[in-house]
């Protein structure tokens, strides 16, 4: 087994039952929300997604932001990174520079396409895909070298992270698509937000000949107009309407302090239930929960594991 | 690009413009209708991108094409530009080129090769991810495939991933699907491309 350079592998190898957040840079040169929500999630998550122009906005750089929680809040970061906008050259640079800055996990991702960017107009690079991306990484920090085998100074230390698509129809084609990269050397996965149990426990099942360590997506909702959308607009995701209708009448509070309580009431009965159910009956390494700007929830859930 | 000009030559392509009806016979002689008075002449080449055919179809019109101060042209920019090396003139695109195609019936079209160099066709069952794939991945689908169609559009198009893995299935090729494809060599592609067989 390779050495374990981060707090998020040696708790994944550890045994315990592991809970990732995720921070999302918004398009600012300020770094105070990202801070704050680090500091609210610090202690209760072993480590912590920092996002990479998710949809392809242009949002303040998730490396900055990976280091800045790193080094002012102490929150380890999973670095996101998209193959999307930079082709093999500024990849390899960007993951220098995350080494150099202490970074030690890398997700890798190809990213949302530019047609859905706020510059729509932009030149989709994808030099590389997501495979290739594991391949360098295992290069960079196997053999110290980078695709073109030029070598490098100084020790990559860090480990790479795949994503996967428990929603994904047909499904064979995705897991032949992780086998793929599993075979060429990631760490760990997360997935995709997932909500159907049932899916969510065949996609383990099938990931356990992988011997690959799975954290699936959960994604608790602020609101039942939040679950909705992501029901009609993610395709591949149905939200449970019980849980929607459930969102629906917490609102239905009169005075905003209640609202909030209640429906944080239904978030964490729903997913306390729904990690204790991953946590008993499958091989998940733990959960990553995908509530940016809702660390109350992350702390909640945290002490139910 | 034609407002400063007043004597226009027009050339159409009779091969693919005029099958994809933008620079066939037709939309010249549309064209000749929208310039008015400023229309010197036309012609329409068999296949304005080969250099040999340009020489034969516009010898017979070389002096029209010499009175005019520039030669606008309806066909891809392979046309365009050996129309511009071959009369010396100043040369206008008349269409906006979208790919190289596979025709399906006339004023129907469909992009299948972007001449990139590395052929993996038959590794893909025959449809070609570098096109067909909206990221142009050579080990996917990736994360933004859902009920077989790409993010890319909205979910209107098949994934071309999942195409190569329903084809290669059916095939009974899944062990080419599991295979890792190495990245392109993209230097061949990043300069000016000449094949010299001879």
């Amino acid at each position: 087994m390779r050495e374990s350079y981060s707090d998020l592998m040696k708790a994944i190898r550890s045994g315990r039952f592991v809970l990732t957040g995720e921070i999302q840079p918004k398009k600012t040169t300020l770094l105070n929300e990202a801070i704050r929500s680090a500091k609210e999630m610090h202690g209760h998550i072993v480590a912590c997604n920092v996002t990479d122009d998710p949809r392809g906005q242009a949002y303040l750089s998730s490396l900055v932001v990976s280091h800045a929680i790193q080094r002012d809040v102490g929150l380890e970061a999973i670095c996101q990174m998209t193959v999307r906008d930079r082709n093999r050259i500024a990849i390899t640079s960007e993951l220098l520079g995350a080494a150099a800055l202490g970074i030690r996990n890398v997700l890798t991702m190809s990213g949302d396409h530019t047609s859905l960017s706020d510059n729509p107009c932009a030149m989709p690079v994808y030099d590389l895909d997501t495979a290739h991306f594991v391949r360098l990484v295992r290069r960079m920090v196997d053999e110290g070298v980078d695709l073109g085998g030029n070598r490098i100074s100084g020790g990559v230390r860090m480990h790479v992270g795949i994503v996967g698509n428990p929603n994904a129809e047909p499904l064979e084609a995705e897991l032949l698509k992780i086998g793929r990269k599993v075979d060429l050397g990631a760490d760990f996965m997360q997935t995709q937000i997932v909500f159907d149990m049932d899916r969510a426990k065949c996609f383990l099942k099938e990931m356990e000949r992988y011997q690959i360590p799975v954290l699936p997506g959960i994604f608790p909702c602020k609101s039942h107009a939040i679950a909705e959308f992501v029901s009609k607009n993610v395709p591949g995701i149905k939200v449970p309407p019980d849980y929607i209708e459930e969102l629906r009448k917490a609102e239905g509070s009169l005075d905003r302090q209640t609202k909030r309580e209640k429906v944080d009431e239904v978030n964490f009965e729903y997913f306390s239930a729904l990690i204790r159910e991953l946590k008993g009956t499958t091989k998940a390494s733990g959960v990553h929960i995908m509530a940016f700007g809702y660390e109350g929830i992350v702390r909640k859930l945290s002490e139910c594991v | 690009m034609a407002e400063p000009f007043d004597k226009i030559f027009v050339v159409g392509c009779g091969t693919c413009a005029t099958i994809c009806q933008t620079g066939g016979e037709g939309q010249v002689k549309e064209q000749l209708g929208i310039l008015g008075k400023k229309g010197v002449g036309w012609a329409v080449v068999e296949a304005p991108c080969d250099l040999r055919l340009v020489k034969r179809d516009l010898a017979e019109f070389m002096p029209r094409v010499g009175l005019s101060d520039a030669v606008l042209v309806l066909s891809c920019g392979a046309g365009v530009q050996v129309v511009g090396e071959h009369t010396g003139k100043l040369v206008i695109p008349g269409l906006d080129t979208l790919f190289i195609g596979k025709i399906e019936r006339i004023g129907r079209a469909s992009e299948r090769c972007r001449a990139c160099t590395e052929c993996m066709l038959y590794e893909t069952g025959g449809i070609c991810p570098v096109v067909r794939c909206s990221k142009g991945l050579l080990n996917g689908p990736c994360g933004g495939m859902a009920n077989g169609k790409c993010e890319a559009g909205g979910h209107t198009r098949d994934c071309a991933w999942v195409m190569i893995y329903e084809t290669l299935k059916r095939q009974g090729r899944l062990d080419v699907f599991k295979k890792y494809r190495e990245p392109k060599d993209r230097s061949r592609k990043a300069q000016p491309q000449e094949l010299l067989g001879r």
